[in-house]
């Protein structure tokens, strides 16, 4: 018997295990090694805050999500031996590998910053990229009656990165809902040099921060949290005060990659951008959020890399030399509050661009730009997810972008990317 | 090349990184009335090290572990916003996110 061994059992560990174990023979053991019993559908958490989403719609049993076929180590792993081609866990025997895919993910770190598990930590300091976190931040704005909500990120790269901005666009709506917009300051505290970054999106987008009234405090990179005088102070000094905050902790790879002569400084796995292997050991793919490559860590992200790695691991199976094949394609919602939401579709090479976003049997969906339908295919994601995306069943999106519907004349005009 | 001739993007960085070269550095240093001394090297050189490895600029945290120099230091070196303007003496593009 021959093993996959596939380190973490989140989004792109499951999808890659459900599209091995379809294409291999009963001579390969397709197995997960993860601790957790549950799966947590994440995009659910940026919902959950604003009681629009219950614990419930967004958790399941991991066994459920795995299927017949697929091994399932309950294990924590230590560390990657990859010389000896074997994964050591906290307890039990080391287990042994022909191919390793690490999908292990990022995690939130707020211990990295001083002060933030301090005394205000869950009262009046939350994270809403932890089931936990986006629990107890319910039940906050559910008492808030007004004051400073501050949004931080408190450095890149983060999970999902236009969450935070998703966040203050619906609290934008929420508090508008619960009649104290107007008795509350909305500001966002970005260590980046503005709320958008890229050149169409900054030009063209802008007027959602102004109308919304959200206040943006640019090149603020957090240093500590003060929990005392309920501020945030940055590396220069500079004070963004607050009653409510609302942070996005630093990321960083699984702890057993920390110091490992796989990952970088943040634990995250040296990664080809394009055939998707570890550049520092051999039979090793990295996948998802866990690697250091510039493509959003988002769950599109891990689905497109599921289908080209597959190919690139039967590639490698049968001593093929591997596939480019990753270009960095992203596709995502961004929920704008009042019911709307906008598409983004853009790789390693395309920034987002204005168009409309083709989708055989469902019809275009216009990008880069506000409209009901984007919100409630968002909404509706949720389902796509359980059924399609982590049973990995075909969805009708192309793995690498396309750039059908998309104007690229509105990059040229503005001497974009 | 010099600053003069070489060519930027609307914001100033460099729009080919393999244009970049130490005078060049000095050049844009220069311009932020900053004089490059071996901390402010070992910062620029370990932005553009992570850069060409990882196909994107670095943040600070990222910097200040490779290149043991603390982020507190890494702004006095660099005064007025440091991850720009380290990316913009080393040659890189700004930090960005995807929107």
């Amino acid at each position: 018997m021959k093993t996959i061994l596939i380190l973490g059992a989140g989004t792109a560990g499951t999808a890659i295990a459900h599209k091995l174990r379809r294409r291999l023979s009963n001579e390969w053991d397709v197995a997960v090694v993860d601790p957790s019993s549950t799966h947590l559908y994440q995009p659910g958490l940026l919902f959950l805050p604003f009681g629009d989403e219950t614990e419930e719609r967004i958790l399941r049993e991991r066994g459920s999500t795995l299927g017949k076929g697929i091994t399932w180590h309950q294990r924590t792993v230590h560390a990657i031996d990859a010389e000896r081609r074997r994964v050591e866990v906290v307890e039990g025997e080391p287990l042994s590998y022909d191919f390793l895919i690490i999908a292990s993910g990022t995690e939130v770190r707020p211990d990295m910053i001083d002060g933030m598990l301090g005394d205000g930590w869950r009262k009046s300091v939350f994270d809403f990229y932890t089931l936990e976190g986006a629990k107890a931040l319910q039940k906050a704005l559910a008492n808030f009656e007004g004051g400073r909500l501050v949004l931080n990120i408190v450095e890149m790269p983060i999970k999902c990165p236009v969450a935070p901005l998703e966040f203050a666009f619906l609290a934008d709506w929420y508090l508008t809902k619960r009649g104290i917009r107007d008795k509350t300051e909305l500001v966002y505290a970005t260590p980046l040099d503005g709320a958008f970054t890229k050149p169409l999106a900054s030009k063209t987008l802008g007027y959602l921060l102004e109308n919304k009234g959200i206040q943006v405090e640019t090149e603020f990179m957090t240093g500590e949290v003060d929990s005392e005088k309920n501020v945030i102070r940055s590396y220069d000094e500079r004070e963004v005060p607050y009653d409510l905050l609302v942070t996005i902790p630093p990321h960083m790879g699984a702890g057993f990659l920390e110091d490992s002569d796989l990952a970088d400084e943040l634990a995250f796995v040296a990664t080809d951008p394009h055939t998707l292997a570890a550049k520092n050991a051999e039979r090793v793919f990295v996948i998802g959020d866990a690697t250091d490559l510039p493509s959003s860590k988002a769950g599109s992200v891990a689905h497109f890399q599921a289908d080209l790695m597959t190919e690139n691991i039967l590639r490698a199976i049968d001593d093929k030399e591997l596939e480019p094949s990753f270009d960095g394609h992203s596709n995502c919602f961004v929920e704008t509050g009042h019911g709307k939401a906008m598409l983004i579709d853009f790789n390693y090479e395309t920034e987002p661009l204005p168009g409309q976003f083709p989708i055989p049997g469902i019809g275009p969906l216009p990008l880069l730009k506000e409209c009901r339908r984007n919100h409630w295919a968002k909404r509706l994601f949720r389902l796509v997810y359980w059924h399609a995306l982590l049973p990995a069943r075909p969805i009708p999106i192309s793995p690498t972008m396309s750039l059908a519907g998309k104007q690229l004349s509105a990059a040229a005009e503005l001497g974009g990317e | 090349m010099s600053l003069e001739t070489v060519q930027t993007d609307a914001e100033g960085y460099l729009a080919n990184r393999d244009d970049w070269s130490e005078e060049l550095a000095q050049e844009y240093a220069t311009q932020m009335g900053i004089e490059l001394t071996d901390e402010h090297w070992k910062v620029i050189n370990t932005a553009r090290a992570i850069e060409a490895e990882s196909n994107s600029s670095p943040g600070l945290r990222k910097i200040s572990k490779r290149s043991e120099t603390p982020i507190k230091a890494i702004y006095q070196l660099f005064p007025d916003g440091p991850a720009k303007l380290v990316a913009k003496i080393a040659g890189i593009p700004k930090p960005k996110s995807c929107l």
